[in-house]
């Protein structure tokens, strides 16, 4: 059962050869022996779980049940999930209980879906292997001395391992992305927008994003069709037409224009991972698939430009964590001032300080100028290669990530190679596009994931060229050894 | 050396919207604390602001009321500081791109002294919309603060001027006139107790005749025009003292104490926050179209200015008339109501501008207050028109009204006020004056203008100010002149 589709796990459910009760305990069971670990979850509550799958039961034999009616999901712990503890990764949060759903929760409670539980992920969503959390980092199911990317590390491990039948990330810089291809499983992040990001907790608001992590494009489909959608609560939500993301699955490839930017391709790029996307070009040309070189210039300003305003917005978003309404705030202080000075040095940790200090900088009198200004300036110019880039081909591909999955502790010393995990993945979020990571092989038994960018709002036609790459190749199947 | 002052103020009008400007949670005043505190207004870990259109449909009456720039894209901004009644740790607010550009306020300043009142026009420079803070409440708890977030993301419209009014009296016309446009338009109600209506009031002194501004300090938080006017006027002395005992002006905020009179620096502007504006990411320009511009001036009724011209072609009055009845809407529509009522426009005007005003004043009260409403002055008026009465007598069944009487003719009917225009009846009162006064007679004949004024004035005395005046002149004269 763990490895069934989300499209087979519904089956299950209507035909009733399987309660959703009991499916939410196989996936439980799986998170009691796997999780201490993996850490994976940050916050399990079984009994929460299984009375929401209790009440699914009751909709499947009412007839009332959609698709995801009773399938259990894991929920990234950036989400806010009324009555559940809702950390973002940090002390800061450590002991908030939400009083409110999150427009994403919202949409799986409608359809009557389970929460599994909430997900370990970086501090705020800050980082690239789970190493800034404070619950402690997650290992990667395929090696567990290996880190499973992040942001959305916890989620990634959680789909990797099968403790959950698929679950939810944010993606800001690459945080669906670059876990999808360290981890081996198919990522979606959507056109900025696409996803209300109500309740969602802001790391960078310009730039975050919420989008499905599950074993196929075809399960992301069926995520999409429940996360997408206007939201009022949102004013950069947008007001898009509800799509089917499923309709298109079975599309034939046949006159596909792919672009590969060669900057992608370039210097720090891995031999073997460059080989596996070679393969998967092979794999694309026999479905029909054309390929174009393309050039996105100013790409390679992409991690500066990200370095200037996400901790920009951050610095500003994360202001309200002052120890005065909720959140942590230190046991003794002598005045106001200490009071914030003390609760905000014990409640964040160093990555974030690291980002706030950054965003305060660039956003002081006499440096927005150079900094943010001018950073504003060249996301434009990005996203105006990409706009060329689209009047030549349908689609972009190259790789994820330059390389596999690293070794715990490998990069904590140096922020800057950790950035630059996310250098493939960063410029489609700076323009607003969406963009997929795709099982397409492994290096030394490591997966890797091939990256499929798509024109904005074109989210069908990529699960579409992700589809029929999995219906001829099997990457997507494979489960990590010691897991099983 | 004789000095100069420059004023200049900031006004933060909170508009009247039924909910608060990025969420829904209601903006009634007074509520127990942190009932009106929504997740918004908390600012809870990952809620967004929505604008709320009533505010922004504020924005634009405010901006046609002063026939501003409405700016067709503006932008909302994050001014980032930390206190406990901020709840996200930064206002939104608008910064280098706000909604209303410049405008104009044209203003009355009363007359004091030997000076004569005179009209001024004051530039705007902005106004732009931006969300009230929380407020801290000290003493409540032992030893602890509290914080009250109902208030947190009321919106406010802030109006900024530019450094052009050159007296306290100049500042409180101004402000008062803004009270009253932003009344008359609908947009805030006005109440300063409730702090609907606050002033920032920027004052810096130069020598009189050069142009280079001062060093100014910044008044903060006036809510009240008298506090206003004793603020500015102790700071300008302040100020000129300062300089004149050689020393300098440092820029810096200041609060005027009450008890006091006096103003005293609360921070000096080189510990001031750096703000780190930058545009909300999650908030889209607020564009704003022909089209919205149209269908807000469409609800608005008619403006001062507007009211003022056709008062003065409509009614034939003065410009300085016009615009004194033009100054609030409640007195522009009581003075319409007793015209549609009957009254005569310069008589109604002459007793809404003296009488009644000076009434009103005297008891601190509005004209939505007033003992006497708008027909029944009409009626009042009717009487001196049709002669009746004579003012004089007019003046006494006002005062009856003003104490709660209300039919203009039984009161005159009770009092005996009725004007008397009966040439024997006049002829016979003045025989008996002059028989009793021959030596003013005497002096009238002999050349002196003066006694003839006396005669009148003993006649009226005589008919208890019943006779009409002018018919007592014309018979006076020419039985003098027999």
């Amino acid at each position: 059962m763990i490895n069934q589709s989300l499209k087979n796990l519904s089956q299950l459910l209507a035909s009733k050869a399987v309660s959703s009760v009991e499916m939410t305990q196989t996936f439980l069971d799986r998170i009691r022996q796997y999780n201490p670990d993996i850490n994976a979850y940050i916050t399990v509550d079984e009994e929460k779980s299984l009375a929401q799958a209790k009440a699914a039961d009751a909709n499947i034999a009412a007839g009332t049940a959609t698709t995801l009616t009773g399938i259990p999901f894991a929920q990234k712990d950036i989400f806010c999930a009324k009555d559940w503890k809702t950390t973002c990764g940090s002390k800061m949060l450590e002991n908030f209980i939400a009083p409110y759903d999150a427009h994403v929760i919202t949409q799986f409670n409608n359809v009557g879906a389970v929460n599994l539980g909430k997900t370990n992920m970086d501090e705020f969503a800050m980082g690239s292997s789970n190493e800034t959390s404070y619950f402690g980092g997650v290992k990667n199911p395929w090696d567990l001395t290996r880190v499973p990317g992040g942001s959305s590390g916890g989620s990634a491990a959680a789909v990797a391992a099968r403790l959950c039948a698929a679950a939810t990330g944010t993606d800001t810089g690459g945080s669906i992305r670059q876990p999808a291809s360290l981890c081996g499983f198919t990522g979606l992040k959507p056109t900025y927008g696409l996803v209300s990001r109500y309740g969602m907790i802001a790391f960078a608001s310009s730039l975050d994003q919420a989008g499905p992590m599950a074993k196929s494009a075809e399960d992301c489909a069926l995520m999409m069709n429940v996360m997408a959608g206007f939201d009022a609560r949102d004013s950069t939500s947008l007001n898009h037409l509800k799509e089917d993301y499923t309709a298109q699955l079975n599309q034939p490839l046949a006159g596909l224009k792919v672009g590969l930017p060669k900057e992608y391709f370039a210097d720090g790029l891995d031999g073997d991972v460059a080989k596996v996307i070679e393969t998967a070009i092979a794999e694309y040309k026999k479905l029909g698939a054309e390929f174009v070189d393309i050039s996105l210039p100013n790409a390679s300003l992409s991690i500066p430009v990200y370095y200037v305003l996400a901790p920009a917005e951050a610095s500003s978003n994360l202001s309200r964590y002052d120890g005065v309404r909720y959140g942590h705030r230190a046991e003794e202080y002598d005045d106001l001032m200490e009071m914030y000075m003390k609760s905000r040095a014990e409640g964040f940790g160093e990555e974030v300080k690291r980002r706030i200090l950054i965003g305060t900088y660039v956003l002081s009198a006499g440096y927005y100028d150079a900094y943010y200004l001018k950073a504003q300036k060249i996301r434009h110019l990005i996203a105006e290669d990409f706009k060329a880039a689209f009047k030549q081909c349908d689609i972009i591909m190259g790789p994820t990530v330059p390389s596999t999955a690293f070794k715990t502790g490998e990069k904590t010393g140096d922020p800057i190679a950790m950035y630059l995990q996310d250098i493939y993945t960063i410029a489609t979020n700076l323009a607003g596009l969406p963009g997929m990571s795709v099982p397409a092989g492994f290096s030394h038994d490591l997966p890797v994931g091939l990256q499929i960018i798509g024109n904005y709002f074109d989210e069908a036609r990529m699960l579409n060229v992700a589809h029929a790459y999995q219906q001829v190749t099997d990457w997507h199947t494979a489960m990590p050894k010691g897991i099983a | 050396m004789e000095w100069e002052v420059v004023i200049g103020l900031e006004t933060h009008t909170q508009l009247k919207t039924k909910t608060k400007i990025f969420s829904g949670a209601s903006t009634a005043y007074g509520a127990e604390p942190n009932t009106q505190a929504c997740e918004v207004s908390i600012a809870l870990p990952g809620v967004l602001p929505v604008l709320n259109k009533e505010a922004v449909q504020c924005a634009i009456k405010f901006g046609l009321a002063i026939d501003a720039e409405i700016a067709p894209r503006s932008v909302f901004a994050r001014k980032n500081y930390f206190y406990p009644d901020l709840p996200k740790g930064y206002q939104i607010s608008q910064f280098e791109l706000p909604v209303v550009g410049k405008g104009k306020v044209t203003i009355q300043v009363p007359a004091v002294g030997k000076n004569e009142a005179y009209e001024k026009v004051i530039n705007i420079t902005r106004a732009h919309l931006e969300e009230d803070a929380g407020k801290s409440v000290h003493g409540a708890l032992e030893g602890m603060s509290g914080i009250d977030l109902n208030r947190a993301g009321t919106p406010l419209l802030e109006i900024v001027t530019e450094p052009d009014m050159r007296s306290a009296a100049e500042a409180v016309a101004y402000a008062k006139k803004l009270h009253e446009l932003v009344q008359w338009i609908g947009i805030c109600d006005g109440n300063m107790q409730e702090g609907s209506f606050r002033c920032d009031v920027n004052v810096s002194v130069r020598p009189k005749g050069t142009t280079e501004l001062g060093t100014r300090r910044e008044i903060k938080n006036l809510n009240s025009f008298k506090f206003m006017q004793q603020a500015i006027a102790y700071e300008t002395q302040w100020q000129i003292d300062t300089l004149e005992d050689g020393g300098k002006i440092q820029q810096a905020t200041v609060l005027f104490n009450p008890d006091t009179g006096e103003t005293r620096a609360m921070r000096s502007k080189e510990e001031a926050n750096d703000y780190r504006y930058f545009p909300d990411p999650d908030l889209l320009p607020l564009e704003i179209t022909e089209a919205d511009k149209a269908a807000v001036r469409a609800e608005m009724s008619e403006l001062p200015e507007a009211m003022k011209a056709r008062f003065e072609s409509e009614y034939a009055l003065s410009a300085y008339d016009a615009s004194t009845l033009t100054s609030s809407k409640e007195v522009a529509d009581y003075f319409e109501r007793v015209i549609h009522a009957g009254g005569d426009a310069k008589l109604a005007a002459n007793w809404v501008m003296g009488g009644v005003t000076a009434k009103l004043n005297a008891e601190d009260k509005s004209i939505a207050d007033s003992p006497i409403d708008a027909a029944a002055l009409a009626q009042l008026i009717r009487r001196i028109a049709d002669g009746t009465i004579s003012n004089n007598a007019a003046k006494q069944v006002f005062e009856a009204m003003w104490s709660g009487e209300s039919d203009v003719d039984a009161i005159i009917e009770a009092k005996g006020l009725k004007q008397v225009s009966d040439t024997g009846a006049i002829e016979a009162m003045i025989d008996e004056v002059l028989s009793a006064n021959q030596s003013m007679v005497e002096e009238f004949k002999a050349g002196k203008e003066k006694a003839f004024n006396a005669l009148v004035g003993q006649i009226m005395k005589a008919s208890k100010g019943t006779a009409n005046p002018a018919q007592v002149n014309v018979i006076l004269k020419e039985k003098l002149s027999k």
